[in-house]
């Protein structure tokens, strides 16, 4: 098959009178496997969104095999051969696998459509991405990873010539990474272009053969991947040299238990898990996807059906149904979910952070003036880069939208705060800055939960860490135990 | 935490300026529908301008006015309520029959008509509760219930008045009439009482934490479970409300005609729902105005009396000409989202 040469020719994007990219240029050789590097906001994304024919450039051009291209849909870049997909799944939930992948491309035969066929297509690029599903599978019976697969195979279906990747792995196991890893080499040996757009540089490093590095909206670099360390790497993201990422670790607390569970049970999620978090303490929570570390925490927030023996906050019993009683006992939950669960994207930025203590502004009127003052101090207490303070959340990048949502779960000053993938989707600087809001936290003496599919991360900031496997928790490990491989043993459950 | 120097200022400039005031211009598209049409009204016809016109309109708004108000907060948390028009035909009916009975006790007609004032918000609450608690508790769709309850409303009134009439005895109707005929300062009791309504309505909604959280559960209920807010009852509130609005609309609206019939009050929900559209809230909830709510009630009755007063179009087609104004609003507002 044919290789594509794609190349950008000072391309230019603005949203009315901001400029997100800058006339930006450089060529993606063909065949090659290309890592896009930069922090949120760098303009990885709106690049990638022109070359498969989301957005227009306000000026500029995408050439494609030496003639400027101009897609007026992904429907026309995908007739080029150039597929994205998406970081935000373009999935109809009530149609099945089949009729997703097929969605737009449908065969016919005659006026009928010609779903044996369908059928069969899928299920053949189903194996390929390694989805042991039926093609009759609604897609809203999968779960996140799964989706994440079906948006992969339903590229491969398409037969792309160049294919860009937008945080692929950011919800797959290690096992599906690998065959995501194995599949990008089979793509790239039939002469495949790949961008792959990551925040983890370790899969970069593993997996590109060259990366591509953007800030602010410019071409900053293009260098053989072979030929930069991660430092270096991050130091081209962020533009300057990156201080440690995490802070140095408090030694563990030794204070009785802030918040104290014994036999909490969530139906098919979590069986009979016990934990402690003392005052000042992380406790990490570890697992693969699926282990029910989330669905344990929704149970225990009074989400979802749960039953508990002992709940103690501080040595007096807790009772909670909903996420109010919660609240209003001193214990609150970032979401992992950002767009669905934790922030009205529509609402201002005010309204968003007073949202869980709005009691506290209204007498009973609401006090605009107050909420804004609010607004004003969480911007530099938690580093909020907003160019103003009247735009809805969706106007924020995704670590500055993260930002904010974790300021709206501080806001009513829980006594423990149970953060849920606090840096998902979020570039090497917010994370950083993350990292020692946690540390803040805890030195204020809260307790403070982290859940994360990152165990780099874990081992990082925290003092403890659970293991989860399948609902159970499968060990307790303490700062001197704490290595990538013991929490793989115990996470796969070959300890 | 370092915090970059440029934090704060760096883009706000006179582009985020600029969508600012368009934005706010754009709140203002049925303020400058409304002038319009009344410059055009006054083209037409010179009576449009008087205050007498200006007062008849407004009073003829009021009942529905003061009902969209009611279904604005429903709207905007995300719910719908098809049977408004057929509450207030039943609410009529009962206060009439509890008043009519409290006169043949030689209850005196001004107690009567206080009782009777009563029942009808009391009588709509109660409806909005159970609308609120089948959706909430039930878990059925708004569409759904208040669909059943349009039936079972208007089939109620229907056999309580034996497919006639339920009539208000005399000697009450001209103890209950100042209720709708009387004027305060100039201004007729129906529009002060909607003014008071539209201004608490406004404030409940912009300015207090129930009406922060009716935005919040409309623009996205399952982020605002996850922060700590109460779901089903700032959903039940908003249904209790709406009953409450209906019932006082129906306590200003009985003694016009001193009667219910099976046709009080048809079409009453749909004009509800074009007020609260054509005023700039979606229909799928988030954000809505009782302003513009208001503003939108006051537009569409406009429109009927301009073409009362004119003849370039037949009065028969005052539906079309409003469903117009309702697609064409509709068109201008699509890209706000």
């Amino acid at each position: 098959m044919t290789s594509v040469a794609v190349s950008f020719d000072e391309v230019v994007k603005a949203f009315g009178p901001v400029r997100v990219l800058h006339g930006v240029s450089f060529d993606l050789a063909p065949g090659r496997v290309v890592g896009l590097l930069g922090e949120n906001g760098a303009g990885k994304s709106t690049l990638m969104k022109i070359l498969s024919g989301y957005e227009a450039p306000t000026s500029g051009h995408v050439v494609i095999d030496g003639t400027p291209a101009r897609f007026d849909g992904p429907r026309a870049a995908e007739a080029r051969g150039i597929v994205m997909i998406h970081q935000e799944f373009a999935l109809a939930e009530d149609l099945t696998i089949a009729q997703n992948v097929f969605l737009g491309h449908e065969l016919q035969r005659g006026w009928w459509l010609d779903d044996r066929a369908m059928r069969a297509e899928t299920a053949r690029v189903l194996k390929l991405v390694g989805l042991d599903a039926s093609p009759d599978t609604p897609v809203r019976d999968l779960i996140v990873a799964e989706k994440q697969l079906v948006e992969i195979a339903k590229a491969l279906q398409r037969a792309a010539r160049v294919l860009v990747m937008d945080e692929p792995t950011a919800t797959l196991t290690p096992g599906e990474t690998e065959r995501l890893f194995a599949l990008i080499a089979q793509l790239k040996a039939d002469g495949v272009t790949v961008v792959y757009i990551s925040h983890k540089l370790d899969e970069i490093e593993r997996i590109t053969d060259d990366v591509v590095v953007m800030r602010d909206g410019r071409f900053v670099a293009r260098e053989s991947t072979s030929a930069l360390t991660r430092r270096q790497m991050a130091n081209l993201m962020v533009g300057r040299e990156l201080s440690d990422l995490y802070p140095d670790k408090d030694p563990a607390p030794r204070a009785a238990p802030l918040l104290r569970v014994r036999g909490l049970t969530v139906p098919g999620w979590a069986r009979d898990v016990d934990f402690d978090v003392a005052p000042g303490e992380i406790l990490g929570f570890a697992g693969l996807v699926g282990a029910g570390r989330t669905e344990m925490f929704e149970g225990l927030l009074g989400l979802r059906p749960h039953g508990v023996d002992v709940l103690e906050l501080d040595g007096r019993p807790l009772r909670i149904r909903n996420p109010r009683d919660a609240a209003r006992q001193g214990l609150t939950y970032l979401s992992e979910d950002r767009k669905g669960k934790g922030l009205h994207v529509h609402f201002g930025l005010a309204q968003n952070l007073t949202l869980m203590a709005l009691k506290r502004y209204a007498a009973p009127w609401l006090d605009p003036a107050a909420e804004r003052a609010a607004l004003k101090a969480a911007v530099d207490e938690f580093g909020l880069r907003t160019g103003s303070l009247d735009i809805p959340a969706s106007s924020l990048s995704g670590g500055n939208q993260q930002k904010l949502a974790l300021a709206k779960v501080l806001h009513p000053d829980p006594r423990v705060v149970v953060l849920d993938e606090p840096t998902r989707g979020v570039d090497v600087g917010a994370k950083r800055d993350i990292y020692f809001l946690i540390q803040r936290l805890a030195r204020a003496g809260k307790g403070v939960v982290v859940i994360s599919s990152e165990l780099v991360e874990l081992i990082g900031i925290c003092h403890r860490i659970v293991v989860m496997r399948a609902g159970v928790r499968q060990a307790t490990l303490s700062a001197d135990q704490l290595t990538e491989e013991a929490l793989i043993a115990h996470a796969t459950g070959i300890h | 935490m370092p915090t970059p120097p440029e934090s704060t200022e760096a883009p706000a400039g006179a582009g985020a300026r600029a969508r600012h005031a368009w934005a706010r211009l754009h709140g203002l598209g049925p303020v400058v529908g409304l002038v319009v049409l009344c410059i055009a009204g006054f083209a037409l016809n010179h009576d449009f301008a008087t205050l007498d016109n200006a007062m008849n309109v407004l009073t003829r708004t009021a009942f529905i006015g003061i009902i969209a108000v009611g279904m604005c907060f429903v709207i905007v948390s995300g719910g719908i309520d098809l049977s408004v028009g057929s509450m207030a035909a039943l609410i009529a009916g009962g206060v009439i029959l509890l008043m009519n009975s409290l006169g043949k006790h030689h209850v005196p007609p001004t107690l009567a008509v206080v009782a009777g004032a009563g029942f009808a918000v009391l009588l709509g609450a109660l409806f909005g509760l159970a609308h609120g608690l089948l959706i909430t508790r039930g878990r059925i769709e708004p569409f759904i219930v208040t669909l059943g309850t349009l039936g079972i409303f208007r089939a109620t009134l229907t056999w309580l008045s034996d497919g006639g009439a339920i009539t208000l005895d005399n000697d009450l109707a001209d103890a209950y009439a100042p209720v709708y005929y009387a004027s305060l300062l100039g201004v007729p009791v129906p529009v002060w009482v909607f003014l008071l309504v539209a201004v608490v309505g406004a404030a409940i909604l912009n300015r207090t934490a129930f009406g922060r959280y009716v935005q919040a559960v409309g623009s996205n209920e399952q982020v605002a479970r996850y922060a700590a807010v109460d779901v089903d009852f700032t959903k039940l509130i908003t249904y209790v409300l709406l009953g409450a609005c209906v019932g006082v609309a129906t306590l200003l609206y009985v003694p016009r005609l001193g009667s219910a019939s099976p046709t009080t009050g048809l079409l009453w929900e749909l004009e509800a729902i074009a007020s609260v559209i054509v005023g700039g809230t979606a229909l799928k909830g988030g954000s809505g105005s009782v302003v513009g709510t208001v503003i939108g009630a006051i537009l569409l009755s406009v429109i009927s009396n301009i073409l009362n007063l004119t003849s370039i179009i037949s009065v028969y087609l005052n539906a079309a000409v409003q469903g117009g104004v309702i697609i064409v609003v509709a068109f201008m507002q699509r890209r706000r989202r």
